[in-house]
């Protein structure tokens, strides 16, 4: 049987703190884009998990070996397909949405392999984002948006609104929004898309019908 | 397979150097022996079966330490260390293995089994045919990677070794770490794949059918035939020739050599060897024929041609089913005789079982044979690897469980 150890010191990232309650004890875990496996080694080590990772970064995957955590190092749609449906009982995807090259597709291969998805994602509709464009009428730059327009990595950037909408028309259900300020405060869902810097979605399929 | 002779040996690693295991000596169990020889998978029996292996560390009280690493075409049972202290080199993958090193002797039990159909120690095409007295030549029955690996697992039975902690291999001993998994697989809690796929490509099989060819088209190979004369020495030098420059890379060969010219400023206009590739490959080539056997470079070669870990056993996928081992496959990135999409193949197949799998693309511009290079991230990949699982495994056997 797979039990809980025991308790880990708090986060520094209360990003990743949040993730972590939404994840039952002994799940089955995916995280995708794990970086240097950190997530995952909790999750294995305090709540008993079984986990795994995808990472493109060569240094990063050797990270997660040296952590004990078995990560696949390439493409995480390439890493994703080989698992038969329902392996997991969740996918996370945390902050790395906005740089896929294909989010309908990379959301549809996760809930393909898990049985909820846990996504977070900037939100491009913070308040603080809208008024840097309006005001100094140049691309927006934050802690959350650091990259200048000609070196993002970010292609595909949405608001809390956008991504709602999406996922209706993809029918999927929002098992559970969590937002958070820029600083990582977490925040009601009171004019989410104006407040919030930081937004984390639990996502499962709706039910058929 | 080879260690370039221009790696430098560190200090540490000399004869008694604190990286090194120091002296080590090859030693041989025999078995097989009429009326019991093996039966082979083409059918064949062969028998008395001696084979070579080395040891280094000290298998642990629990017997729960043990690493086995399998050898690539050309190789052998001297793995590292060395044999006297007046060697100039050592094992061939004394990089990886020793204190300190990858695959730490201080922890693990390293053994190096050799294989059947080689000359180095085991029986093989040059062994005496105990039914004429003679060396076998052809006489000797094809042998298969699962017949290599079924004469190891006589090996791990009688060093009294329960279940590999780990083995490792790559290339053709990447084959018959697969092998082994599938075959045993109850009997390996981890293994390390390198730089392999799960059956030979085309590509593959063609290159050793050219090096077998130019073996056979050697007007002293005389059927296999030549133990008491001359040697096919030019046909398993050409072999020898093809064969490393699959293992190189262009990137590499143009890094190396270019078109630089040896001892000349200018063309000869004849057909003398002049460029810096050609003078490489040739002492290469020339310098194999001193350490291996024709037959044997054709018996080994086809049995890596033979080589589907899925033939008879179903689909890929299915291949896997019930094994537990928990893997760490490694590839290449500028190998092409087993490129990358080989090992993903065999990556999909683990994880659609579920199996716990880390999969790790190493940069490198060396080619196939960087494996055998200093390579600091993967030494670091695998001493890190091995560590979690001996905790992993030794855990579960402290809660009375296997992992």
């Amino acid at each position: 049987m797979i039990v809980a150890k025991r308790k880990r010191p708090a986060r520094l990232r209360l990003d990743y703190e949040l993730i972590e309650a939404l994840i039952p004890d002994g799940a089955k875990v995916l995280d995708l884009g794990c970086g240097d496996g950190q997530l995952l080694a909790d999750l294995i080590e305090f709540k008993g998990c079984e986990g795994r990772g995808i990472e493109l970064d060569e240094k990063a995957v050797l990270e997660c070996i040296q952590r004990g955590v078995a990560v696949y190092h390439g493409d995480m749609v390439e890493g994703m397909e080989c698992y038969r449906a329902g392996h997991f009982d969740v996918v996370i995807l945390s902050q790395t949405l906005q740089q896929t090259m294909d989010p309908p597709k990379v959301i549809r291969e996760m809930l393909r392999v898990g049985r909820k998805a846990i996504i977070s994602f900037p939100n491009f509709g913070h308040w603080g984002v809208r008024l840097q464009l309006l005001w100094t009428g140049r691309m927006p730059r934050s802690p959350a948006l650091p990259y200048h327009w000609y070196n993002t990595p970010n292609v595909h950037l949405c608001t809390v609104k956008d991504f709602e909408e999406f996922c209706e028309r993809e029918r999927l259900e929002i098992v559970e929004e969590i937002f958070l300020t820029a600083r990582y405060r977490p925040i009601t869902g009171f004019l989410a898309n104006w407040r919030a810097g930081l937004a984390i979605f639990q996502l499962q399929r709706a039910p058929q019908g | 397979m080879s260690i370039d002779d221009a790696v430098p040996i560190s200090e540490g690693s000399r004869f008694g150097g604190p990286n090194s295991v120091g002296q080590v000596r090859t030693q041989y169990i025999a078995f097989a022996g009429p009326p019991a020889e093996m039966e082979l998978e083409c059918g064949l029996k062969l028998g008395p079966i001696t084979l070579a292996y080395e040891t280094c560390g000290t298998l642990s009280p629990e017997r729960d330490n043990a690493v086995l690493i399998l050898h690539a075409l050309s190789g052998d049972a001297h793995v590292a260390g060395y044999h006297a202290a007046e060697d100039r080199k050592p094992g061939w993958w004394d990089l990886f293995i020793g204190p300190g090193k990858a695959i730490d002797t201080t922890k693990y039990f390293v053994v190096c089994s050799n294989i059947i159909g080689g000359c180095k120690g085991s029986t093989g095409p040059s062994s005496a045919n105990p039914a004429t007295g003679r060396p076998y030549g052809l006489e000797f029955p094809m042998v298969t990677i699962s017949d290599m690996v079924r004469t190891q697992k006589v090996l791990m039975d009688r060093l009294g070794i329960p279940r590999w902690l780990s083995m490792t291999g790559g290339s053709m001993g990447g084959f018959q770490v697969l092998e082994w998994v599938v075959r045993y697989p109850g009997q390996v809690a981890s293994a390390i794949p390198i730089a392999t796929a799960v059956r030979l490509s085309a590509q593959g099989i063609a290159f050793n059918e050219v090096g077998r060819q130019a073996i056979m088209a050697d007007p002293n190979w005389r059927e296999g035939d030549y133990y008491a004369g001359e040697a096919p020495r030019a046909g398993l030098a050409i072999a020898r020739m093809i064969g490393h420059i699959t293992y190189l890379s262009d990137e590499q060969m143009h890094a190396k050599f270019g078109r630089r010219l040896r001892g000349r400023d200018g063309f000869g206009y004849d057909f003398k060897t002049e460029f810096e590739v050609e003078s490489y490959l040739k002492y290469q080539g020339d310098s194999f024929v001193r350490r291996f056997d024709a037959n044997s470079y054709l018996y080994i070669t086809k049995s890596m041609d033979y080589f589907d870990l899925a033939a008879g056993r179903g689909s890929l996928v299915e291949v896997f089913e019930g094994v537990r081992t928990e893997f760490l496959v490694l590839s290449i990135s500028s190998d092409w005789l087993f490129p990358t999409y080989q090992s993903k193949e065999l990556v999909k197949a683990l994880k659609a079982n579920g199996i716990p799998t880390t999969f790790l693309e190493i940069q490198s511009p060396y080619g196939h044979d960087a494996f055998f290079l200093p390579n600091d991230r993967m030494s670091a990949t695998i001493a890190g690897f091995l560590e979690n699982v001996q905790r992993r495994v030794r855990e579960a056997a402290a809660e009375g469980r296997r992992p």
